[in-house]
């Protein structure tokens, strides 16, 4: 899960790294309240997950007060539409409003579970509120990137090496070692694979400050973790996601696409919409029912895919293995006793018993295509859409 | 020959007595495993389809000899799990659960590195020499001994492959699921080593996926070692980057991990890479002839 800015923001506090003072509004009335308490100049902040919010309009910057009030009434209500967002955009529910803070430098900072080493990876760079692809690209001299041991922890060393490559002389040994041992102390304490912080800013007082806060958590300890269920409410999801996740489903909505997808495992369903993106169409989603693909699981598939305006033709594509493919193909047909389908349906079994699947389908009177392999079914599937 | 298990590998299950541990450890028993001990905590003196069931790995151990495990401990307990089969000086671990925090992947790598143990998973069917040891979830009856070595970080990608390899009569010598998380135990390079040396395997199928670079690391390593044939797969070309496909690890991240590279750095290494999962196993067939 992607944890907003404000969000993030409350852990660093728990964790002594020094952030501006601000408040969250929802409305402009909160907003109001959030202004008196502060002392300009102020920044307003939108809270969505989406980076390029400056560019966007969606941070914008206030003298007085009455212009951070005019600047979160603009933002609250807002589609942000960047890069990362797609055409739809995301509307904005919240801002944070920050108070101003000089800035004599920016640096960058971030701890994220490196897959290669399989642990944790610092990365420091002297280039901060740039993009660390893109210094990496044009000077990758200005970054410094080591592991550590997560045995061992963040030792004083590495937090001196950090310091030393850094420093301009400004801000003191302790300062850094803090922050450092704070964002270790997040990124472990709260179970995340990344916790970034993309400006540091060195204030005139020699301070060290985290303007923005990124932290993205693992949803697998989802279990030790209660507050995440309260934080996930602020977020914007789609609704056929919630659903599926309340199913055990694995599903992901995609834009533009016209062919549903129901698949049992998830490289299997991976390889299914790239098979539909060969034969010239786009997948509207991808959709693991689970290795097994139980009646249950398969039912609350179909109605998901049905209520998908997007989807002009549904592709099942069910390898049988332990669940033979003659029990998987009566799944398939009492699933859709429950569910009715008002678009083509193209049915590719293969594995055990696959003659036997087959025939339950092509016997059972069902109005639906079947296939012989993947290719086959994508074809069938494209064509399907298109009439 | 085959890589990994054997006939003669003697199992135990963690968790057997769970809905899952209990049903595919009698179905690997059944498909000829020597499948002879369970571990379940408090649950010591139970027998589960005719396997004695132990409180301690160590126990499991002691009484019954064991070479390999196969776990199916939950998320919550399955790191310590690991860590529990590593230092009680089991060689070969095969974790299967799903949905292990990375944090206690993290520590558990570390602990089975230290004790020079072998790991496949977690998040992985398993691993199967056919007709001879199945340690997993895969379905046995579709796997048939002989000559391709199946090394796969999908599930059913890797039975596509098991199926057509089975249907062409070319069969498997082992076929491996080394698993859609992002930490985890042997990867592809340190399977591809043993195929490589392994006499019965005359060719390598390898099925990938979007997220980390282990298949450019792979394809670097079969460029410069691999002399038998090489057919591959990678999923998720049309994947959005930023989202997880299902498995933990399959995310495209910034510019890193997306499939276009991986297909490419291994088409540079000679590997012949297949457009769709139906073609993996005619590939193959071709490469051999």
């Amino acid at each position: 899960m992607q944890l907003h800015e404000y969000q993030a923001k409350r852990l660093f506090d728990v964790a002594g790294i020094k952030v501006q003072t601000g408040l969250l509004a929802r409305t402009a009335k909160e907003a109001a309240r959030a202004i008196a308490k502060l002392t300009p100049p102020l920044v307003v902040k939108a809270q969505v997950h989406a980076g390029g919010r400056g560019k966007a309009g969606a941070i914008k910057f206030a003298q007085t007060a009455e212009e951070a009030q005019r600047a979160a009434e603009d933002i609250l209500g807002m589609t942000l539409r960047t890069k990362q967002t797609g055409q739809a955009g995301l509307v904005v529910k919240s801002v944070l409003i920050v108070e101003a803070s000089d800035i004599d430098s920016e640096l960058y900072l971030s701890i994220v579970t490196d897959r290669a080493s399989r642990g944790p990876m610092l990365i420091a760079s002297r280039a901060g509120g740039v993009d660390i692809e893109e210094t990496a690209e044009r000077d990758p001299d200005a970054i410094l990137k080591f592991e550590i041991d997560p045995v061992r922890g963040l030792t004083d060393h590495a937090c001196r090496r950090v310091h030393f490559f850094w420093s301009n002389g400004t801000f003191g040994m302790k300062d850094t070692a803090a922050l450092l041992k704070g964002v270790y102390d997040v990124y472990m304490r709260s179970d995340a694979t990344m916790v970034e912080i993309n400006p540091v800013v060195v204030t005139p007082e020699h301070e060290l400050l985290a303007l923005d806060a990124k932290v993205a958590t693992d949803d697998n300890a989802r279990f030790r973790h209660p507050e995440w269920e309260a934080w996930a409410k602020g977020h914007d999801r789609d609704a056929r996601e919630v659903e599926a996740e309340q199913h055990g489903l694995n599903y992901i909505k995609l834009p533009d696409g016209t062919i549903g997808c129901m698949v049992n495992g998830a490289g299997l369903a991976m390889a299914t919409m790239d098979v539909i993106k060969n034969h010239g169409a786009a997948p509207a989603n991808f959709l693991d029912v689970g290795g097994g693909a139980d009646v249950e699981a398969v039912t609350a598939a179909f109605r998901i895919l049905a209520a998908d305006s997007d989807v002009k033709a549904i592709l099942v594509n069910i390898f049988g293995g332990i669940m033979k493919c003659d029990i998987i193909a009566e799944g398939i047909l009492a699933a859709l006793g429950s569910v009715k389908l008002t678009v083509p349906l193209v049915v590719r079994l293969e594995g055990t018993n696959v003659e036997q699947g087959r025939r339950i389908i092509a016997e059972s009177g069902l109005d639906c295509e079947t296939a012989v392999d993947l290719s086959d079914a994508a074809e069938k599937a494209v064509a399907a859409a298109g009439a | 020959m085959a890589i990994l298990v054997n006939q003669s590998t003697r199992v135990i299950c963690q968790g057997i007595t769970g809905k899952a541990g209990s049903f595919h450890a009698a179905q690997c028993k059944a498909y000829g495993t020597q499948m002879v001990a369970g571990v379940t905590p408090g649950k010591g003196g139970e027998v589960v389809d005719g396997i004695p069931v132990y409180d301690t790995v160590r126990e499991a151990r002691r009484r019954h000899g064991a070479d390999a495990t196969m776990i199916f401990v939950p998320p919550f307990a399955a790191g310590d799990a690991i860590e529990e089969a590593a230092t009680a000086g089991v060689g070969l671990i095969a974790c299967i659960t799903e949905g292990i925090p990375q944090k206690d992947m993290m520590l558990a790598r570390r602990v089975v590195d230290d004790q020079g143990v072998r790991m496949i998973g977690p998040n992985c069917p398993g691993v199967i020499t056919s007709e001879e040891c199945k340690i997993g979830i895969m379905p046995g009856y579709i796997h048939k001994k002989g000559c391709i070595g199946i090394v796969s970080r999908s599930g059913t990608l890797t039975y596509e492959a098991v199926w057509q390899t089975t249907q062409l009569g070319l069969g498997q010598s082992t076929s491996v699921g080394i698993g859609g998380d992002p930490i985890h135990g042997m990867g592809f390079i340190d399977i591809l080593e043993q195929f490589e040396h392994d006499e019965q395997t005359r060719g390598i199928i390898l099925i990938g996926e979007i997220g980390g670079d282990e298949e450019e690391r792979a394809a670097d390593w079969i460029a410069s070692h691999a002399r038998k044939p090489v057919t591959a797969l990678i999923a998720g070309r049309t994947a959005p980057p930023g989202r997880r496909m299902g498995h933990a690890g399959a995310i495209i991240s910034g510019s890193s991990g997306g499939a276009e590279d991986k297909v490419a750095a291994l088409k540079e290494a000679g590997v012949a890479v297949c457009e769709s999962p139906t073609d993996l196993g005619r590939t193959m067939k071709e490469q051999l002839s």
